[in-house]
């Protein structure tokens, strides 16, 4: 049974950056925008964060800094591809490159600290039920927020008006912008929360999951988020399902591990991307339905 | 009343692709500007150290030869599959998957001192970039898998891959556990071209990828379908130009210049496999290639630009005490400055004179 406990809440936490950067990311691409620069902000929210909360001694003011540090790069990302009209991918790349600079340079004198890390918070009685209680409600409160942040995400691009709004603006830009809305600002606003939850993605990996900063410590997880949006074709709870699989891959690795089976080290490294290119494989290899699902737009320049 | 309008360019012009590289340039001097006064460094002393420094001694402009080797090459490479809208990020992976290749026969023939082996890596390492980068062409034509995720995946398995090898099948018996392979011997290596530097022959490899770059752009028939499908897939398609075709020729040619850019660095500066082969010649590679505007001549030129920077700034962490990562930003600032300008070059900016009323 604490096999049982430790996964679960093990694909909890781990499962916890990607959900909240495929969030944003998922928010991001329904406007019609594809951000690929998100393992860079995530590696500079990680920098940020970890280095903020450092010196403040406030986990708080960390995430909000590298909220604020992610939204500022992705508004970089929104002036390059709005306002100059670049190529999406190439600018995703260009930030890429940049936040992982960044995220160097932050954290270069920050390197091989450590924190204590995000403390538990037990959810008064519900932490006390017999093997529930420890596999769900005796985490951390940021695994508590991706949850909450999974249905209101889901929510709000299906249930209100904003949310239709954001999708028609990805369908079709032109017809958005026939109907008045701005079709600019509301994509500018969609990168900007895409670009703060990578930053919150990334601060969760340096003050929670593994609280120290190393340079290279997103390892490709931006790029999973990518991919996850793929998976999940652009619907919320089949990414959160995705962003939970690959939670619980990074588990079976560490796991693998511990056990000590005699496997190569460097196998179980690959295996998430291994895993990532064999599902992404076989989920895009029905064109027709990716097609129906991804937001017309994505990807496109809109000119007025 | 005089006002500064926007307006569509009617023709291409040929000027605007330097004007707007020159202005990226000179964009990228004052972001360098700022980052090394934000750092306490007086900025004219910092820029002086990461563009000029290394251009005032011959081991210096060595240097920058060297590093612009693996870049011009990858980039001449990557810059086919982008005109066609194909984007191989992996070109890291591919990199590595072609120095493991090369490694091997230098390894395996490693004493018998035959004329045969650098020209057998060369070809070794070309076709292991070609195969890596030809997983992502079959996933993307056969089951429709973006290759932007998949070539940036398998450089992530290549990396572990890599690993694997320098600490077990190929690593060194006799190195006391260190992760590296032997140190190859001469005839497994390129010759340096400039006494006194490490700059070596595998540039010459870059100058020939560009000037078979520069005839296959200019008139082939198979370019011009590239373009077309990169430009207006709808035209392309109607026209009968396979899409698959330019899948495979873009992955297949960039991944087997990446693949050659791996080889010039075992069988170059390194002398060996080991665990850091590349300092993110693959991803800097992308920026060559999107600055130089997908031009082979353009390339030529945006990758000595680009070495510099890579050299400066490992003089500037010597001479000025800067952190390595300025390299980084600088390039990123780079390749952001040219994305914003690359709007004049289907735009371009007009004073209009408006008469008074």
């Amino acid at each position: 049974m604490d096999v049982l406990i430790f996964m679960v809440s093990g694909t909890l936490a781990a499962a916890t950056a990607l959900i909240f950067a495929a969030m944003g990311e998922l928010v991001a691409e329904k406007s019609g925008m594809l951000n690929l620069g998100i393992e860079g902000m995530m590696a500079t929210g990680a920098a940020m964060g970890f280095v903020a909360a450092t010196v403040s001694g406030s986990y708080t003011v960390g995430f909000l800094a590298a909220a604020v540090l992610g939204a500022l790069l992705s508004a970089v990302f929104a002036v390059l591809t709005l306002v100059f009209r670049a190529n999406q991918t190439a600018s995703g790349l260009a930030i890429g490159i940049l936040g992982l600079g960044l995220s160097s340079a932050i954290g270069k004198k920050f390197e091989s600290m450590t924190l204590p890390g995000v403390p538990d918070l037990p959810l008064g009685p519900l932490a006390q039920i017999p093997v529930i209680g420890p596999m769900f409600f005796q985490l951390d409160v940021m695994v508590y927020l991706s949850i909450v942040l999974v249905f209101a995400t889901w929510y709000m691009l299906n249930r209100t008006r904003l949310g239709l709004t954001i999708r028609a603006v990805g369908e079709s830009p032109e017809n958005a912008h026939a109907l008045g809305l701005p079709v600019l600002w509301i994509r500018a606003g969609c990168v900007a929360f895409g670009g703060a939850m990578a930053g919150i993605g990334g601060a969760y990996m340096s003050t929670a999951y593994t609280p120290l900063w190393a340079e290279g410590m997103i390892a490709g997880r931006g790029w999973i988020v990518v991919a996850l949006t793929v998976f999940g074709t652009w619907m919320v709870p089949r990414v959160a399902f995705g962003a939970y699989l690959f939670g619980s891959i990074s588990l079976l690795e560490l796991s693998i591990q511990a056990l000590g089976v005699n496997v190569p080290s460097q196998l179980m490294s690959a295996l998430p991307y291994l895993v990532t290119i064999f599902m992404l494989a076989l989920i895009s290899r029905n064109t027709l339905f990716i097609r129906l699902n991804s937001p017309a737009s994505l990807g496109a320049t809109f000119r007025l | 009343m005089a006002r500064l309008a926007l307006e569509p360019r009617e023709t291409n012009s040929i000027i605007a692709p330097i004007q707007v590289a020159a202005l990226a340039l000179v964009m990228t001097l004052i972001g360098g500007a700022v980052l090394f006064a934000i750092y306490g460094v007086s900025p004219l002393r910092g820029l002086h150290a990461v563009f000029v420094e290394p251009l005032l001694t011959t081991y210096g402009i060595g240097e920058v030869l060297l590093k612009m080797a693996p870049l011009l090459l990858i980039a001449q490479g990557l810059a086919i599959g982008f005109r066609a809208q194909v984007w191989n990020i992996g070109a890291e992976g591919q990199l590595i998957l072609g120095a493991i290749a090369a490694s091997a026969l230098a390894i395996w023939f490693d004493g018998t001192g035959s004329p045969l082996l650098l020209p057998a890596m060369i070809v070794a390492g070309m076709l292991a970039g070609m195969a890596w980068a030809g997983i992502a062409a079959f996933l993307r034509t056969q089951f429709n898998a973006n290759e932007i995720l998949v070539t940036f995946m398998l450089t992530s398995v290549a990396l572990q891959l890599l690993y694997y090898l320098v600490t077990g099948p190929m690593k060194d018996p006799m190195g006391f556990n260190f992760p590296q392979s032997i140190s190859f011997g001469q005839s497994a290596l390129f010759p340096t071209i400039i006494d006194g530097t490490r700059a070596n022959a595998s540039l010459y490899l870059g100058l020939v990828a560009t000037a078979v770059a520069v005839i296959f752009v200019r008139y082939s028939f198979a370019s011009y379908k590239l373009s077309v499908g990169g430009l207006a897939p709808g035209a392309a398609f109607y026209a009968g130009f396979s899409s698959k075709r330019a899948i495979w020729i873009a992955l297949l040619v960039s991944g087997g210049a990446a693949g050659l850019a791996g080889v010039g660095e075992v069988a170059g500066p390194l002398g060996q496999l080991q665990r850091n082969i590349s300092p993110g010649y693959g991803y800097a590679g992308i920026i060559v290639a999107v600055l130089g505007g997908l031009n082979p001549i353009g390339i030529l030129f945006a990758s000595a630009i680009m070495a510099l920077v890579y050299v400066g700034g490992d003089f500037a962490l010597l001479s000025v005490g800067v952190p390595d990562a300025v390299t980084g930003i600088l390039q990123g600032i780079l390749l952001i400055s040219y994305l914003a300008c690359s709007l004049l070059l289907t735009m371009r900016l007009r004073l209009v004179r408006e008469a008074p009323v």
